[in-house]
């Protein structure tokens, strides 16, 4: 018998889902390498949310996607939309090879998350400011219809900017959504940002603390966690999962381009196709045995 | 003869979703915080926990009505237009039309008739802006009788629809019992000397208008166009060829609206001469209802003279008087 680590996560589950991370994170460059576009730096930091959400939290059944009582995930930073396919490839929702087809004609796997083309995807998005809206709905819904499943929203730290983030963020307490979870992917960068000292030194889209701040403020409770550090994350999503009679916003300090060192902390990997060489140095810091083959 | 006046539609607007209500538990209403002004109160009144306030934030309640359209809702918005389509234009865009999510935009105080509220509260570009916009059904009911009907019909069908509603009390044109046919223009009037063809709570008054000219010896074709997406381009055709001449004539802007549907409709399937009265391309401004009607050429004294106008005439006629 093997002691619980976080949760009710063995040392072996959190391993698992490590290796789950890591291989979104390849997925994502590879499929980016391979399709010439793409957004890289923020599926790369949001990578161990999504690895432990697909592969642990979410209550959900891949074969059956539309299963009525299934939790429901909103991308709503949309543009991280690989890194919520890779995690659905490695969850068993399709074929890893789909991933090919990102962009492309036809393709289910749209530039944005497409709801029509893809099941699995609770609602389409890739306007930043409108998921954790679409999820109150779900949650109110939830509430409404006595169903017991949980609305999980994954959100950017850029978009917080957006105003309706917080329009939604004034509702939600009055209803006491204790079914509706927040994540922030707090990776400190957006597109291109305020300038600091130099064109490539930008600010953060918050200042540290802010986004603990202001969601307490609007009657949330707020949670915490190192975002690029399973263990912790599976430790405190399972917490947000336990009802308290308020909504729950969990703020993840991660860092943009995470598990690539080139890439890390490094605006300018917001969007970006890595050339051969970079590819190869990707896949052998990821741990990959066939750098040069994209 | 004048035709009688009815109800607001904002009144039958509240009545008759409390009145669904009672057989259908999908019903709910989200408020932009004016239930006091669109009727929903009615609604809350009846049913407390099926009312969602949420303040005054619209984008976000545009987002919370996709949200419990896809678990299986159906929900009805409590705002004026300007804060029902225009305000919360992409969240509509993105999460209801694109994803044909069940949400009905009951969309209030269209048109002119707002309180005297002025330019910010007079919406005459929603035909326009709602038409255009994939997936969107786009319906302007005409009397309290149609608006109940269309209300009826709206929560059987699986999709977004927008519906106009207005303020203030408006004209009966239809009998109790009237069918709205989704998708088809109505017959309202023979003639066959020209076509009108009108929308919303302007038909009652392009009847009375083609009362007007019949004085005069003049006998109106008028064809109200309840369905304005998707339109019915038989119904359009038949009614151009009944006389080979057409006047829309609309409480909207002319740009894109009503007239732009029926001119586009046309210029592809008869080519038929086309006037638009309607508002013309600058802001509305505050008087009472019966002053806008007048000023905008939308009374029914001012359509039959302008359509007079327009029969004398070879060219356009922009004057209103």
């Amino acid at each position: 018998m093997t002691a619980d680590v976080a949760g009710g996560a063995t040392a072996e589950e959190i391993a698992r889902l490590e290796d789950m991370a890591r291989r979104i994170r390849v997925a994502v460059i590879r499929t980016v390498a391979q399709c010439k576009v793409g957004h890289v730096g923020g599926p790369l930091s949001a990578a161990d949310i999504l690895a432990a959400l697909y592969g642990r939290i979410l209550r959900i059944r891949p074969g059956e996607p539309g299963w009525p009582e299934r939790d429901r995930f909103i991308l709503s930073k949309g543009h991280s939309a690989l890194g919520q396919y890779a995690a659905m490839a490695l969850a068993g929702y399709f074929d890893p090879e789909e991933m090919f087809t990102f962009n492309q004609k036809g393709s289910r796997l749209q530039g944005h998350p497409d709801m029509n083309k893809l099941p699995g995807i609770d609602i389409s998005t890739g306007s930043l400011g409108m998921g954790l809206s679409a999820g109150l709905g779900m949650a109110l819904g939830a509430r409404y219809l006595g169903q017991g499943f949980l609305t999980w929203v994954l959100l950017g730290d850029g978009e917080c900017q957006e105003g309706q983030v917080w329009e939604a963020a004034h509702v939600a307490p009055r209803y006491g959504l204790d079914n509706l979870i927040a994540i922030v992917d707090h990776n400190k960068f957006q597109q291109f940002g305020w300038r600091g000292d130099s064109a490539t030194h930008r600010l953060p889209p918050e200042d540290p603390g802010d986004l603990v701040a202001r969601f307490r403020a609007f009657g949330w409770r707020v949670l915490e966690m190192a975002g690029n550090d399973m263990l912790e994350v599976v430790r405190v999503l399972e917490e947000a999962a336990q009802p308290t009679g308020r909504p729950t916003a969990v703020i993840a300090n991660t860092l943009k381009g995470y598990g690539v060192s080139y890439m890390a902390g490094n605006y300018q990997w917001h969007m970006g196709v890595p050339t051969e060489e970079e590819f190869a140095i990707a896949m052998a810091e990821l741990g990959e045995s066939d750098g040069g083959d994209a | 003869m004048t035709l009688p006046m009815g109800k607001p539609l904002r009144l039958v607007f509240g009545e008759t979703i409390t009145a669904l209500a009672a057989s259908d538990p999908r019903i709910v209403v989200l408020d932009g915080d004016l239930g006091s002004s669109t009727q929903a109160k009615l609604f809350e009144d009846a049913y407390p926990e099926r009312f969602f306030q949420m303040g005054i934030a619209e984008q976000n309640m545009l987002g919370v009505a996709a949200g419990m359209a896809k678990v299986g809702l159906v929900p009805f918005i409590s705002t004026f237009v300007a804060f029902a389509l225009h305000r919360p234009l992409d969240q509509i865009r993105v999460l209801i039309a694109q994803t044909g999510a069940n949400v009905k935009i009951t969309a209030g105080y269209t048109g002119l008739f707002t309180g005297k509220a002025g330019k910010t509260h007079q919406i005459v570009d929603d035909i326009s802006i709602a038409r255009a916009m994939p997936g969107m059904v786009v319906i302007s009911p005409a009397d309290e009788v149609e608006t109940k009907a269309v209300l009826t019909w709206s929560v059987e069908y699986d999709g977004p629809v927008f519906i106009r509603l207005v303020r203030d009390v408006t004209q009966t044109l239809f009998e109790p019992g009237h069918k709205f046919q989704f998708g088809k223009v109505k017959v309202v009037r023979e003639g066959g000397d020209i076509t009108l063809i009108s929308t919303g709570t302007q038909t009652p008054r392009v009847v009375d208008a083609a009362d007007i000219l019949a004085a005069d010896g003049v006998e109106a074709h008028v064809v109200h166009v309840s369905t304005i997406k998707p339109l019915d381009v038989a119904g359009i055709v038949a009614a151009a060829e009944r006389t080979g001449r057409v006047v829309t004539i609309e409480e909207h802007t002319v740009i894109g609206g009503l007239g732009g549907a029926v001119a586009e409709t046309l210029s592809e399937h008869r080519p038929t001469r086309v006037d638009r009265i309607g508002i013309q391309d600058h802001y509305t401004e505050s008087a009472t209802d019966q002053e806008l009607l007048d000023m905008y050429c939308l009374s029914a004294e001012r359509v039959a003279q302008r359509v007079r106008k327009l029969l004398a005439s070879e060219g356009p006629v922009t004057s209103c008087a």
